[in-house]
């Protein structure tokens, strides 16, 4: 089956379960897709009646994660006199993770929640294309069997679709979103239990059998082109403090220089606050400005949790992430200890 | 064994480097104390910051005092199950355990950040791992990558 037939028949399946959720009144709104004015980019759109279904779309270009919009609550998804309404929210696999992780965060009352679950097939890498198109306009963009197709004033180029995607939906094996036996009634369409997920993490063990002086040097050539605009902040669900440590000036922890040890500390700190939360959705990489991938850094995280503490993030509402818990017996081998 | 000599007035120096130590009140920074009351020598390459328990110490303490400058950045806790506030070294010490990955992982040597327990009663133990982590960040050499240049 090609990946148009398959994108079709998504789209349909989530429209016919968008419209049930209306037509029965189980939900206020939904939050899902719409086709983007540029090519390339769907936006996100939120509907409340039953004509506006058919704006819902699913391509290839859904890289936004939509439980960003539900913490904090947009204003739309929040009503002033009857307070938080009862959302749907499209959900491919790593939007259903993130918002099963902010549940176990307390930030979400998962009973205000509706998940329209589909099965994803990925999403392309925009960055990789625009780098290669160089600057053409690109007008149009179409998905037809493993091709992807890049229509601009006279000219058309295809890229295989397996190789253009975005690395972490290559490396992804939570593709629909997860549930659990205790929460059955909370997902409508495709939706998949995961009790644990295994996970070899190669291209991470590659890097790390690299020495400390090459590891610097390969993290300097990555991220030493940030401009640190924090797009990467702004789209990713999981952060939602009031007050960023970047935004704090009582202490100014880092400066706000282009020095690359002020830009190494910003994607540190990025680092240790998404560790164990991180839900791999790769929204932070496509939203880059700069197109600098972050993945390598995320997948680090996923595995150094994975392997110590052995948790996956946002797979169940009901686990503690790793760094809200402790426990006694944990590993402590990178302590000094006496000869 | 790195080689950086530093030219202080007309006599050749052998570089010390400079460590910040975060000590908890409770246990390290009264090891540290049994330690001098006992005159056990360790080497005065430390400068001591005293916090309440190892829980305190934000990451953004040590990465700061790398950009700062300092060559190394010691903590230690009380042992696991000691702690004054029944839990704070184990919540930190899942901390200290991410921040020691990522930072090896940005390509900062991790001998640069050193993680320790040591009792009020271990003066002798406190004095033996500061030796040990001197030695450490002696051998990598002054700290010139995550130091800011301006």
């Amino acid at each position: 089956m090609g990946i148009d037939k398959e994108n079709q028949d998504i789209e349909s399946n989530m429209r016919d379960q968008a419209r049930n959720l209306l037509k029965e009144k189980k939900v206020d709104a939904i939050i899902g897709y719409k086709k983007g004015t540029l090519p390339l980019m769907a936006q996100p759109i939120i509907i409340d009646n039953e004509e506006d279904v058919d704006k819902l779309v699913w391509n290839n270009m859904c890289y936004m994660n939509l439980a960003k919009y539900l913490v904090p609550r947009v204003p739309k998804l929040c009503d002033p006199e009857k307070g938080n309404l009862k959302v749907g929210i499209v959900a491919k696999g790593c939007v259903g993770r993130a918002v099963f992780l902010l549940a176990s965060e307390k930030k979400l009352n998962l009973d205000e929640i509706k998940i329209i679950g589909i099965p994803c097939n990925g999403v392309i890498n925009r960055q990789r294309i625009e780098m290669e198109i160089g600057e053409k306009e690109i007008l149009e963009v179409s998905v037809s069997d493993d091709k992807i197709i890049i229509k601009g004033k006279d000219f058309e180029e295809s890229f295989p679709y397996e190789e253009y995607l975005n690395e972490l939906c290559k490396l992804c094996k939570v593709k629909s979103p997860p549930i659990t036996s205790k929460l059955s009634d909370l997902c409508v369409g495709e939706c998949q239990e995961y009790p644990s997920i295994e996970d070899e993490f190669t291209e991470v063990s590659d890097y790390d059998t690299k020495t400390t002086e090459e590891k610097w040097e390969h993290i300097n050539e990555i991220l030493s082109v940030c401009t640190r605009c924090y797009a990467c902040r702004e789209a990713c669900p999981m952060c939602y403090c009031n007050l960023c440590f970047v935004d704090q000036n009582k202490p100014i922890w880092f400066g706000k220089t282009s020095d690359i040890s002020d830009i190494m500390v910003f994607h540190l700190i990025r680092a240790m606050h998404m560790a164990g939360r991180c839900v791999g959705c790769g929204t932070c990489s496509s939203v880059c400005p700069m197109g600098i991938d972050l993945y390598l850094i995320n997948r680090k995280l996923e595995k150094i949790v994975k392997d110590r503490y052995d948790f996956t993030s946002g797979l169940d509402p009901e686990t503690l992430p790793p760094m809200v818990n402790f426990k006694m017996e944990d590993e402590q081998e990178f302590m000094l200890e006496e000869d | 064994m790195n080689e950086t000599i530093v030219e202080t007035g007309q006599e050749k120096k052998e570089w010390e480097p400079k460590i910040i130590a975060f000590l908890c009140n409770w246990c390290s920074y009264a090891g540290a104390d049994l330690a001098g009351v006992s005159r056990i020598q360790y080497p005065p390459n430390i400068r001591i910051v005293r916090v309440p328990c190892s829980g305190r110490v934000n990451p953004f303490f040590i990465i700061k005092s790398l950009t700062d400058g300092w060559d190394g950045v010691v903590i230690s806790g009380c042992h696991p199950g000691d702690c004054h506030y029944i839990s704070g070294n184990l919540v930190a010490r899942r901390r200290f355990a991410i921040l020691k990955e990522l930072l090896e992982f940005f390509g900062i040597e991790p001998g640069r950040v050193n993680f320790m327990w040591a009792s009020a009663a271990e003066g002798e133990r406190f004095a033996v791992l500061i030796r040990k982590a001197t030695e450490i960040v002696k051998n990598l050499g002054p700290n010139t990558k995550f130091k800011k240049k301006w």
